[in-house]
């Protein structure tokens, strides 16, 4: 996965970290025990965007092979 | 599956047509019931008292002889919203804007508030509270709140997106990057480089109908909350959590919205009145005149953006950079960051960055304004983009053509697109009459795109179907342009029914499960994809009561235009079941029959629009006036194109405003001076032409009718197409809004460009 520049401070500075995950769900928990740092970060918001797809919430969404992932900041809107 | 959220491309008999709106006779005949307009009995009468410094240690506060004053029921301080937060940060900035605690942060900012018999005792109140303060140097200039010595807003900051990370406080919260490719190889592969900077302004939302409520809080710690928002379950939540009360005992009623547009996704005084309430024992109304609205509400970000594009000779974009510096007030926000995320989202480009800055100062805190931060960074991109079109002597639309992000596409902000409709809405631009109509004399056109995100959350969506066949549909999405139609049609399409069969009420929260805010352009697109699965769901409750009907299986049973039909020849002799028919019956078959679903609708497709306006300039004073304007946006799919062209004309109108008018202006002091409608313009209808619209539909392929947002894109392009078009018919480029008389006039006496 990808991770938006302001999110690889908290990944170690990394752009780029592989992890391997079918949902939302296992791919946020295994990029905290990776990178502990990032559960706080991730408490306070992110979004996943799947293939162009962007996710605020739905951890359940699964994540099919090959997928482009990257990882935001959580937006808000008007 | 009757949750699938797959675009299926169904055809429409009721989506798509224009009914009236449930809500418009309520609304033209003074029946609607606004933020103001709930009464309990032994209401008190809630004021509050703001700071005048726009930066103050609060050394004491005396409130006792605001407490002997007869009729006074409650005062209360920061001492009676202790903090609670436990570690929070979100929410402590919620609680201190709330309540200012040790120091007063802006004008305007709370410090204590009153409850009394009535507003003149309230007001004998406030000036009895006698508040001791140290005045503070402040700062409201975002470019000034940057440099080095600048006094601090808040000591806790160290500016986060930084490694290593800074020791030193500082004004500048975040620093946030975007973008790909290698942008100093692009720029040398450019024959032509523009580069430019420019200022925007502070706006206000300008929602007409202040913030209200109508707070009640017992001894038994249960409570109730009649207020104007655009988020009754948000405001319930962090009500609750400021106040220590549990979620489920306080009762949160949405009113009528007399417009919110981002201003009312966040609590204001409403954790206020209810403390009052608490410590007084009886309902306290507050209601914010239209000056506190200004000084202590939350407008839009200012900022100071630099843009930097090289292109071919050809028209082929190598390179662009951003350099965006957002103030958000006194607290901290992602403000600038969706700047940078926004700012160049409508191409496609190999190298990019953008850059954004969230920048504290010495003003209200900063809320959602439509489209949040993305009309600043299109009005600084979109010019750049006129300036570039005219060093290659190109069509400014073909320039934007050539270089249009598609299907395919890398984001600047990253993922990759899927269908869009960038391309689409310049195409219809380039084609539309409006483009090619004569110019007079002192006139000028100007186009710009824009683009916003859009996205879903949390929804919940009940619909009953009463026995006469008429339907309740429950939403807890406010609605804030339209929605109850929108979702009634939606209904009436599923369970193929007329329209005026059914009637949708929005819930409050004591009734229906959480739903997120209305904002994100959400809520058809979200409380419509549950209402299309509640009305599916309650399709197989009917079915199964027509089975029980017929005394045959229920997989012998089908629905088709909203009628039970009996499938299979050995029911041949079985007329079919309308929808009145079998909820008659219900009584007999097994009870209420209702449909229900809970979702988290994510998959909001990304929206665009591409706007053109003429607008004609009196060289000698700087008057404008626009004489024409046009609006090119992708819906998805319009369920009720009526007011999806009132959205799309409603945010055009305001972004007219923005670029024309409207602006804070502050003071040496750091106080506000145009803190009300007189001195802060907004657009009047005589300020506005007719605004023409467009709709194209290009489905988002994760909406089962193709829905997207349309609420807030619209708001993007106007700055810079006003800005593009004004440019055009003074001669020089306008790079400060807004662009008022005597912005334009200095303009062109210092023939700038």
């Amino acid at each position: 996965m990808q991770l938006s520049a302001s999110l690889r401070e908290f990944a170690g500075g990394a752009a780029s970290v592989t992890v391997e995950a079918t949902s939302i769900r296992e791919l946020l928990r295994k990029l905290i025990e990776r990178f502990p740092r990032m559960q706080r970060r991730i408490d306070e918001g992110v979004a996943v965007s799947i293939n162009g797809e962007i996710y605020r919430d739905d951890r359940n969404q699964q994540i099919p092979d090959g997928a482009e992932v990257f990882l935001l900041p959580r937006i808000q809107g008007g | 599956m009757a949750t699938d959220t797959t675009f299926t491309n169904q055809e429409f008999k009721i989506v798509g047509t224009r009914p009236p709106r449930p809500d418009g006779v309520d609304k033209v005949t003074g029946r609607a019931r606004f933020g103001a307009d709930a009464s309990a009995a032994g209401q008190l009468v809630g004021l509050v008292l703001r700071s005048p410094h726009a930066h103050a240690k609060i050394k004491k506060i005396d409130t006792s002889k605001a407490e002997k004053l007869k009729g006074v029921k409650a005062v209360v301080t920061s001492a009676d919203l202790p903090d609670l937060t436990k570690g929070d940060r979100g929410m402590f900035d919620m609680l201190e804007n709330c309540m200012a605690r040790d120091r007063a942060l802006y004008d305007g900012h709370a410090v204590a508030a009153v409850a009394a018999i009535d507003a003149e005792t309230a007001r004998q109140a406030l000036k009895l509270i006698k508040v001791d303060y140290e005045v503070l140097p402040h700062v409201t200039d975002v470019d000034e709140a940057m440099k080095p010595n600048a006094p601090i807003v808040q000591p806790y900051i160290r500016t986060a997106g930084i490694e290593p990370k800074p020791t030193k406080a500082s004004n500048v919260a975040q620093k946030s990057e975007f973008g790909h490719g290698d942008v100093e190889a692009g720029f040398k592969q450019a024959d032509v480089i523009v580069e430019r900077s420019y200022k925007t302004e502070q706006t206000h939302q300008g929602y007409i109908e202040p913030h209200a409520c109508l707070a009640s809080v017992g001894p038994d710690g249960q409570g109730e909350l009649w207020v104007t928002t655009q988020g009754h379950f948000t405001f319930r939540n962090v009500c609750a959590g400021l106040l220590g009360m549990d979620i489920a005992k306080l009762k949160v009623t949405s009113s009528e919205i007399g417009g919110g547009f981002g201003g009312k996704t966040h609590v204001w005084a409403e954790p206020v009145a209810l403390a009052l309430s608490r410590k007084a024992n009886r309902p306290v109304k507050l209601v914010m005149t239209r000056e506190e609205v200004f000084r202590a509400t939350g407008p839009t970000c200012s900022t100071s953006i630099d843009v930097k594009i090289g292109a071919t000779k050809d028209g082929r974009i190598t390179a662009a950079t951003a350099t965006l510096r957002y103030q958000d007030g006194a607290f901290t926000s992602i403000w600038g960051m969706l700047g940078a995320m926004t700012s160049f989202a409508c191409y496609d480009l190999a190298n990019v960055k953008s850059i954004g800055y969230d920048v504290l100062v010495n003003r209200p805190k900063v809320a959602a304004y439509r489209a949040p931060s993305a009309p600043m960074a299109a009005f600084a991109v979109e010019s750049t983009m006129d300036l570039l079109a005219a060093e290659l002597k190109m069509d400014p639309i073909d320039l934007r053509i050539r270089n249009a992000a598609k299907e395919g596409t890398r984001a600047s902000y990253g993922p990759t697109y899927g269908p869009i409709g960038i391309g689409p809405t310049l195409q219809a631009a380039k084609n539309h009459p409006h483009m090619k109509a004569p110019l007079g004399k002192n006139q000028g056109r100007g186009m710009a795109c824009g683009f916003w995100f859009n996205f879903g959350g949390q929804t919940c969506t009940d619909l009953n179907i009463g026995v006469d066949g008429t339907v309740s549909l429950t939403v807890g999405t406010v609605d804030v342009g339209g929605s109850r139609a929108s979702l009634s049609l939606i209904a009436a399409e599923e369970l193929g029914i007329p329209y005026d069969r059914i009637k949708c009420t929005i819930a409050d929260t004591a009734s229906l499960g959480h739903n997120d805010t209305t904002e994100g352009s959400r809520g058809t697109f979200s409380s419509g994809m549950a209402t299309i699965f509640a009305a599916r769901n309650a399709i197989q409750v009917l079915k199964a009561r027509a089975a029980k009907m017929w005394d045959i299986d229920v997989a012998d049973v089908d629905w088709k235009n909203g009628r039970a039909v009996a499938l299979r020849a050995e029911h041949g002799n079985l007329n079919e079941l309308t929808l009145g028919e079998i909820a008659a019956k219900s009584p007999q078959t097994g009870g209420p029959i209702a449909g229900h679903n809970e979702t988290v609708a994510d998959g909001a497709g990304v929206s665009f629009a591409t706007h053109i306006c003429d607008i004609e300039v009196d060289p000698e004073t700087g008057k404008t006036k626009i004489l024409r304007y046009t609006v090119i946006q992708d819906a998805g799919k319009a369920i009720h194109p009526d007011y999806v062209e009132g959205q799309f004309q409603g945010a055009a109108a305001q972004g007219i405003g923005w670029a024309l008018n409207e602006e804070y202006i502050y003071g040496t002091d750091g106080r506000l001076q145009n803190a009300g409608f007189l001195d802060y313009r907004i657009p009047v209808c005589s300020d506005l032409p007719f605004i023409d619209t467009q709709i194209l539909e290009i489905p988002n392929p994760g909406h089962p009718y193709g829905v997207r947002g349309v609420g807030e894109t619209s708001i993007v392009p106007p700055l810079a197409a006003i800005a593009n078009a004004l440019s055009n018919a003074a001669g020089v480029r306008m790079t400060h809004i807004p662009m008022s008389p005597p912005r334009v006039l200095k303009a062109i006496k210092n023939g700038r460009h």
